[in-house]
């Protein structure tokens, strides 16, 4: 077995592996891509359970043996974390679950979440060698398989390093700053992680719904990344409660990690957008999974009961609120986008569990105005019809109106889910930090390192709006620098020389 | 803040109003005169927003001023002394800004809104600030903090509903009254949307400065949910984050009005699974 010490970070090298599968690249390329059971789209949507139910052992290991363990591994490259993918896909094979999970453990302290929200068919599962002549082998679903084995059967933490005496400040629990946390009490350095929200997790908690990605996994990932030593604290909201110069100057933390995302939701700014009945999506989507709303009356938090509901916006955050709407009871509830299917941000898996539980796509359909009641309830969505014009400045065919095509959705709710900005308050209060126009943290890509001394930054405070694992990502790639860092190997000064050059072009 | 808040000391300040003094060490000693706290009184409670209506930094205390309205205002006001509050988070929002009052303030603080007016009240008067104070509720033994208020007031000015104390009517006639007879520099209205809008049509004419504080509904409040929203002077705000304080004479108080009602006029979701079958 490949000596764990010996592996090359993705893309800078291939390691030399013997074949752990005892089965010929014939027998392999003979077993066809196994699905996944799942609940039926009409028993699913009268309730908030886990769609899929996840491979058992013979699905599981059936799919591992389709791995050809092709020396090239594209697939680990592809890996936004860098998972020795054929390693632990030929445990699973192997039936070795624990060998498996100790892999997959290696680079993500966040399997159990991966496997279920990560976009494997732009990432691993695009490059594996047998997606070139069928279909991909399923790494997700391994994943996934082999974090819930790991969950009921716990291998062993890898041992922490002793400790550095250095102290680290995360400040947002989400997938980014979950991720540098574990890597960095894993070195032995001291971390503590600020969650604003009174539950850590960040978007795990608040954004993902409990039919795709259930609340206890989460806890029990977030349990894992405080067995490794990282300290949690809830209601701790920076640029508040603290500041960041006040955690270096005040609080003995030689760095900081911000991954505090991208809440700030954005709205369309249409007429009759504070309607009665117009939600953000983070706000509706807060009350039912953070705030637990669909269980009112046994918790507090109330929700409102739609009838026919309007999600504006196309990405996945927008399928999660159409299918928590259709949860909660909704009768008919409409995606409403200008742009056509092909350009839609979501995942197509989303998209098409969606489409299973009834949701109606209105695409090239473009918002123009939300209609009120007399007392200010909101009846129903003024739209018109567009048409793909000519690519626009991002590739996409820009849509255009259809004149005369007005119509009106009637709906009692509409949920925007158009996307995200990154929230304000960190860059009101840490006079040092560099922001781009958009608000998103500057830094220097290759480090992560900001403008400001021993302070860093990455998931979609940086970038906008990407994926959890891109966050995650970020996350270990953070996590490195700032060890280097803490150990005086990092040239700071030049770094924030050249971030602050860019501001000045 | 993981830790629970014990509370220190209880008290009733009138039918259905209570006053708890909750350990909170590090906001006690951060807060500035007009934040807020989100409290979640527990376990499958709502996050609600209260402001810190005073606050004890040595003791490492903050003071809440709590109305029993819902099940999770309820819940607050039910728990006794020794007993602890699960999360607090704050301090949250802007502080007043207050280096623009210069000469006479006239605060006027209507039923609940007089627990929020007070720490601004009282910034004020440390300025050395010349203030009028104006308090309203339904009737006499309903207003709170009426000794806080005349230990730093010039004057003290009450106005019930049922003429039970001082002026039979609206706090806004009072002030209307105030302004006639004195110079005023400000003006900060805290209470029933309605109130602070009457109290700023008040003001209006005469383009007296007039702040008012906005208490929608909020989930998160820190500027993550939007539910807060309102409209001011056309633009979209966020009362958490760029509030809750806001120039009156351009709030939309109708908008804000309707907003509030939603969980009144719009049905709520009810679960009918039993509860066996919920998660955790
Ligand atoms: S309370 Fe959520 S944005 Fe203000």
């Amino acid at each position: 077995m490949p000596d764990n010490n010996d592996r090359v970070p993705p893309g800078e090298g291939k390691p030399r592996r013997e074949k752990l599968i005892p089965l010929s690249p014939k027998e392999r390329m003979a077993i066809e891509r196994q699905d996944m059971p799942e609940q039926e789209a009409e028993e699913r949507r009268g309730n908030f359970s886990e769609v899929p139910f996840g491979y058992d052992d013979d699905l599981a290991q059936l799919e591992a043996k389709r791995c050809l363990e092709c020396p090239s591994a594209p697939c680990i490259a592809g890996c936004p974390v860098g998972i020795d993918i054929p390693r632990f896909v030929a445990h699973v094979a192997l039936a070795d679950y624990a060998e498996a999970a100790r892999t997959l453990k290696e680079a993500s302290s966040l399997a159990a979440i991966c496997g279920r929200v990560c976009p494997q068919e732009e990432q691993c599962e695009a490059v594996c060698v047998r997606g070139k002549t069928g279909e991909p082998v399923a790494i997700g679903r391994l994943e996934r398989f082999v974090a819930d084995w790991e969950r009921e059967h716990p291998v062993d933490d890898p041992e922490p390093l002793p400790p550095t005496g250095k102290k680290v400040a995360i400040i947002g629990s989400g997938p980014s700053g979950l991720t540098a946390a574990g890597d960095l009490a894993r070195k032995g350095h001291k971390v503590v992680i600020h969650e604003a929200l009174h539950e850590p997790g960040g978007v795990l908690m608040y954004g993902i719904p409990e039919f795709r990605l259930p609340k206890s996994i989460v806890r029990s990932e977030i349990e894992a990344v405080k067995r490794l030593g990282a300290d949690v604290e809830v209601n701790a909201v920076a640029g508040r409660l603290f500041t960041i110069p006040e955690l270096l100057e005040e609080e003995g933390f030689d760095a900081v990690y911000i991954a505090t995302g991208a809440g700030l939701p954005v709205f369309l700014n249409l007429p009759g957008e504070n309607l009665i009945g117009v939600f953000s999506a983070n706000e509706y989507l807060t009350r039912a999974n953070l705030m637990s709303a669909w269980t009112y009356p046994y918790t507090d938090t109330p929700i409102i009961q739609s009838d026919r509901v309007a999600v504006i916006g196309a990405g996945n955050t927008a399928m999660d609120a159409a299918r928590t709407a259709l949860r909660l009871g909704a009768d008919h509830v409409a995606i409403v986008y200008r742009r056509s299917r092909a350009e839609m941000p979501a995942r197509i898996e989303e998209i098409e569990h969606a489409e299973q539980e009834g949701v109606e796509m209105r695409l090239l359909t473009n918002p123009i105005e939300y209609l009120g009641d007399e007392d200010g309830r909101l009846v129903g969505l003024r739209c018109v019809r567009m048409e793909l014009g000519e690519p626009d400045s991002s590739g996409r065919r820009r849509p255009i109106p259809i004149e005369g095509s007005e119509h009106v959705y009637e709906c009692d709710t509409a949920i925007v889910a158009v996307g995200t900005r990154p929230n304000p308050l960190i860059q009101s209060t840490t006079p040092d930090l560099l922001f781009d126009k958009w608000g998103r943290v500057m830094i220097d890509p290759e480090t992560r390192h900001t403008a400001s001394e021993g302070v860093f930054a990455g998931g979609d405070i940086v970038s906008g709006a990407a994926t959890v694992i891109a966050a995650m990502g970020d996350g270990k790639s953070a996590a490195r620098h700032i060890h280097a860092y803490l150990e005086g190997e990092l040239d700071t000064a030049a770094i924030i020389q050249s971030i602050r050059d860019r501001t000045e072009e | 803040m993981s830790h629970m808040h014990e509370i220190k000391a209880k008290s009733m300040l009138a039918d259905g109003i209570v006053r708890l003094d909750v350990e909170c060490p590090k906001i006690a000693r951060k807060r500035k005169a007009g934040q807020f706290v989100i409290v979640r009184a527990a376990e499958g409670a709502e996050r609600i927003p209260l402001t810190i209506c005073d606050a004890d930094a040595e003791a490492g205390t903050i003071a809440l001023i709590i109305q029993a309205v819902g099940s999770s205002s309820k819940r607050l006001c039910d728990l006794d002394e020794g007993e602890s509050i699960s999360d607090i988070a704050g301090p949250l929002g802007l502080p007043t800004r207050l280096d623009e009052v210069d000469g006479l303030c006239v605060c006027v603080g209507g039923g609940l809104g007089t627990a929020p007016l007070y720490p601004i009240a009282q910034a004020l008067h440390e300025q050395g600030v010349e203030l009028v104070s104006i308090l309203g509720a339904r009737s006499s033994e309903l207003i709170i903090l009426r000794d806080e208020f005349e230990a730093i007031s010039d004057q003290l000015l009450i106005a019930t509903d049922d003429g039970s104390e001082g002026h039979k009517g609206f706090v806004s006639e009072v002030l209307a009254q105030v302004i006639e007879e004195r110079e005023t520099a400000a003006c900060v209205a805290i209470g029933p949307v309605l109130m602070m809008k009457a109290c700023a049509e008040v003001t209006r004419p005469s383009g007296i400065p007039t702040i008012v504080s906005l208490n929608p509904i909020m989930v998160d409040g820190t500027g993550m949910c939007g539910g807060c929203r309102v409209s001011v002077g056309g633009d979209t705000k966020f009362a958490c984050v760029d509030g809750p304080e806001f120039d009156g004479h351009e709030v939309d108080f109708d908008g804000l009005a309707q907003r509030l009602r939603t969980y009144q006029v719009a049905s709520k979701h009810e679960c009918r699974l039993p509860r066996e079958q919920l998660p955790h």
